[in-house]
Parts: structure tokens; sequence; C-alpha cells
């Protein structure tokens, strides 16, 4: 489903590779988890899986896909594929929370009866039924990242990436979160997630890929988190 | 189909809306857009205004041909029937001595002195072909058929006249109709060029206003249509209503000035023929308007969005 080989990522040459020939391999409907600390190369790996960075070298084919043979135009279809959890929600401020998840499905074209079909049973899958009309601002972090989530997976994915979407949330709800992870991997959806969460990564008891300046030091099934 | 119909009415709909989000920042845009298609209206008006004077003043124009009064009626109408199959003529009309004297009379009714002078002796006017060309400055087929020699031994030594003043006239005139055309072309250039630039800027606010929204929309799969669509639609609208407007005030002008006015001419610019112009081609002009309105919103937001959707390369 994603397959990385000798992936490395420049931006800059005097401070060295932010990715330095990393080779992932992951199946279809695994789980697999990505740590390590602040400037390990996590956030530019995702970039690189979405499409909005490109490795200065190696080579990525998520789904079928080859990055290297990806024309512009076709990075939109890409990006429909792939839900992505962004660290900072990346939610619209101005609209309510129905309208933010109903709004990855207006970008591709939906009909408006279907929107309101799919979207409040995505917003009881991640537990906000009842906050449609809220804004984001009123939201507490867990159910804005709740709003991301569900709008990531409302497009029925088949690869969903979080981005360290506990980041910010007290245990209680950052084990919320990763709850709904897990739900939807159960659904079918490949998930890939970074965290630096210790309790969230020893208690999932899942494939952990462990990134340390750039490198892959360990990969492991059932791993725990070890630095 | 349905998707992309749904996605079409989406953009139009995102378009309006922001539309009138941006009212503030439209009406220079709008303004700037009216000035351009005014004068771009202006311009054709007076355009077809002067052609008109001008194809009036030269239908007026022939050329004269005096004939000797030794000229016999078969030579007379040898050379009549000559004339007339010539390309450049258009009309050809015969006067003999007597007609020529009369036609004489009447342009001069008014000065006893001359009519006296002319009764007292025998008729001094020769028989007159009168030429009228299609087109006062393409004569060279007819030149040449005056100067053959069986021809030439027709006509009196003054013969043809030209009516060489009237000839300089209409060439001062259109000499300047043709300067007045360019500046109205460079004006027109001018400001389409600076409405172009302002578009280009309303636009590039109001995506600096929306550039997170954007990104977002980029990171969910939007492709670049959908992005750029609303703006599109945005500044078209610009056109279409600066269209409007400036028909409208067009229209206000000439209402105005048909009040005010009572002459229905001033020098060159016949106001009585421009108005019925304008009225006879109200609906084209208002097509052409909508459209010239349309293409500038069109490109200047093309433009204007390029930068902003590009994916990164490196």
């Amino acid at each position: 489903m994603i397959l990385l080989d000798r992936v490395s990522k420049t931006y800059n040459r005097g401070l060295g590779p932010s990715l330095d020939r990393i080779s992932l391999h992951v199946e279809a409907k695994e789980f697999v988890i990505v740590v390590g600390q602040s400037g390990a190369g996590k956030t530019t790996l995702l970039r690189l899986l979405t499409r909005e960075e490109r490795p200065t070298s190696g080579k990525i084919i998520i789904g079928g896909i080859d990055y290297d043979k990806l024309k512009d135009r076709d990075i939109p279809m890409l990006r429909r594929k792939i839900g992505v959890v962004f660290q900072d929600f990346k939610l619209l401020p101005n609209k309510t929370v129905f309208e933010n998840v109903a709004f990855a499905l207006e970008i591709v074209g939906v009909s408006n009866r279907e929107i309101r079909h799919t979207v409040p049973k995505v917003l009881d899958i991640v537990n906000l039924t009842g906050k449609e009309k809220r804004m984001p601002l009123e939201l507490s972090g867990g159910e804005r990242q709740r709003v991301a989530i569900a709008r990531a997976i409302v497009r029925q994915p088949r690869i969903l990436i979080a981005d360290e979407p506990t980041g910010n949330l007290d245990p209680k709800h950052a084990w919320d979160v990763i709850k709904v992870l897990e739900k939807i991997n159960r659904y079918g959806t490949t998930v890939l997630l970074t965290t630096h969460n210790v309790d969230v990564v020893n208690r999932l008891k899942r494939r952990v890929v462990t990134l340390q300046h750039g490198k892959v030091i360990s990969d492991r099934a059932n791993g725990d988190y070890h630095i | 189909m349905q998707r992309r119909w749904i996605t079409f009415l989406r953009i139009v709909h995102t378009g309006m809306v922001n539309f009138i989000r941006n009212a503030s920042l439209a009406t220079a845009a709008v303004a700037v857009m009216v000035v351009t298609l005014t004068i771009l209206l202006f311009s054709i008006i007076a355009n077809a205004t002067f052609t008109n004077t001008i194809a009036q003043i030269t239908n007026k124009i022939d050329i004269s041909i005096y004939l000797i009064d030794a000229a016999t009626p078969s030579q007379t109408q040898a050379l009549v029937k000559g004339l007339k199959n010539l390309p450049d003529v258009a009309d050809v009309t015969y006067l003999s001595k007597d007609q020529a004297l009369e036609s004489y009379k009447r342009d001069n009714a008014g000065n006893q002195q001359l009519l006296l002078a002319i009764n007292s002796t025998d008729n001094p006017l020769p028989a007159t072909i009168k030429v009228k060309p299609h087109d006062l400055n393409k004569i060279k087929s007819l030149i040449d058929y005056l100067k053959k020699p069986q021809n030439v031994a027709l006509q009196t030594k003054d013969s043809p006249s030209y009516n060489g003043d009237r000839k300089k006239a209409i060439d001062n005139i259109t000499h300047a109709t043709n300067i007045l055309r360019e500046i109205g072309v460079a004006s027109v250039i001018l400001f389409t060029v600076i409405c172009v630039l302002i578009i280009f800027n309303t636009i590039q606010m109001a995506i600096f206003n929306r550039r997170d929204e954007l990104t977002i929309m980029r990171l969910l799969g939007a492709t670049t249509s959908y992005i750029r669509g609303p703006f599109i639609v945005e500044s078209a609208i610009y056109g279409i209503l600066s269209a409007v407007i400036s028909i409208v005030l067009v229209n206000a002008v000439f209402f105005a000035s048909s009040n005010a006015l009572q002459a229905t001419s001033l020098g060159l610019l016949d106001i009585n023929f421009a108005s019925t112009f304008f009225s006879s081609h109200f609906f084209r002009l208002l097509a052409l308007q909508l459209m010239v309105g349309i293409m500038i919103g069109i490109a200047s937001s093309t433009i204007a969005t390029r930068r902003y959707l590009k994916f990164k390369t490196k």
C-alpha cells in the first residue's frame, strides 16, 4: 500500500538531510506508528506522502501510484485517496463542524443530499453528534482533532495519515482519538500515525517505526516506545 | 457528469458569494472597467459616425468631363457607355449644353450679375458628363480611360475636373478621423491594461484573505479549476456589471444630449446618426461590452491565481 525506497529529503544543503535514505513498506490495512523526537523527520515523511513536498532522491509508490510519474494535474486525485489529519487541524474557522466535514465532500462534487446523509454518520463515528453547528473555536482541542479526523475519513480513503493527532491533548482525550483511529483501521483503512506520546505507543501494541535524525533506527511489530 | 454539474454550480455559487463579500474591493475594479468599456463604446460609435460623415461627403463629389461643342451625339454616347463600363464608376450623368446652363443658373440663382452676364451672350457652358466614382481614391481606370487619345480629343482643355478643393477637404477629414481612431485604440488599450492590473490586484487581495482556505482546499484534493473557478466567476461578474453600467451611462448621455442640444450636428460629429447607430446596434454593442468585460475579468483573474495554484516541483 505504501512503499518508500531509499527516500531522502534535503531542504537546505548546509543543514544536512531531513530524511536520509528511508525505506519503508506498509501493507494494506496495517496500522503503523511512526515515532521520533521533534525534528526526527516525521512531518517531512508525511508531507512527502501527500506530495506537498518532493523527495530529493528515492522512490515513493502509494496505492500503485508512482510519484515520479505523477503529473501535477493528477495530484488532486491522489490526495482524494489519502485522508490526512494535520497536526494543526487545518479546520476552516468560519465554517461550522458540519460544514468543515462537508467541505471535503463538496470539493469532489458530492451532491448536497449525499452530504446530508454521510456527514452525520461520520460525526457519529468520532462521537461529535450534537455539535454539528458549533464553530471550531467553540470546541475543545480533542473535539477539534476529531472534526479533523471526521473530515479525513468522510471520503472513505484507503489510507489515513495522522500527524501527531494526540499532540495537544490530555491523556483521556488522546485515548479517545486513538480509539477512533483503531475503529477506522478495523473498517479496512491503512493507518499511518505519528506521535511522541509514549503512553499511546505502548498501549496500542502495533508496528512501530522509530525515526532519529532522519533515519529509521528500528522497525518492529508490537513495538514500544524507546529512544 | 452529475458530479461535474454539481461542481460547476458550486463554483458559480461560491463566486457570487465572494463577489458580494468583496463588494468594497470590487468597487475599484468595476469603476475602472466601466471607464474602459465606455471608452471602447464611444470609440466604436465615433468611428461609425465619422465613417458615415465621410461617406456622405464623398457621395456628393463627382468628376466632371467637359465636352467640346464639336462632339457628335454618337461620339458622346460612345463615351458615356465606355464610362459606364468602368469598374470604378458608380454612376454617369450626361448634361447637354442647355442642361448645363440650367444647372449653372440654379446653382447661382442668387447672383443676378452673373446670371445677366451669361444671358447676354451665347451659352458658354460645355456639355458635361458627371461621373460618380465608388471611391474617390480609386479612379485610376477612369483617368486612364479619359487619357486615351480619341477621348482626349472630345474634351475641352480644362477637362476633367476633379473638384480639387473638395477632395482636399475629404483627405483632411479622413486624416483627422484616422488620428481620432488611433487615439481611441490607444486609450482602449491603455485602460484595458489598467483594468487588468486593478482586477489582478483585487483578486490577489481576495486570495490573500482566503489563502488558508485555499491551502486547505489544495490539501484536501481540490482541483485547480475548482479553486480558481470562483475567482474567475467573481471577476466575470465585474465584467457583466461594468458592461451594464457602461451601456446605461452611454444611453443616458445620448438621452441628455438629444434633449439639451437642438443642433443635430457638431461639425464632424453627427449626433443624430450616432444616437441612431447606438440604438439600432444596442444589443450588439451590449453583447460586445459583455464579452470584452468578461474576457478582461477572466484573463486577469487567471493570471492572478496562477501563482497560488502551482505545486511544488522541487
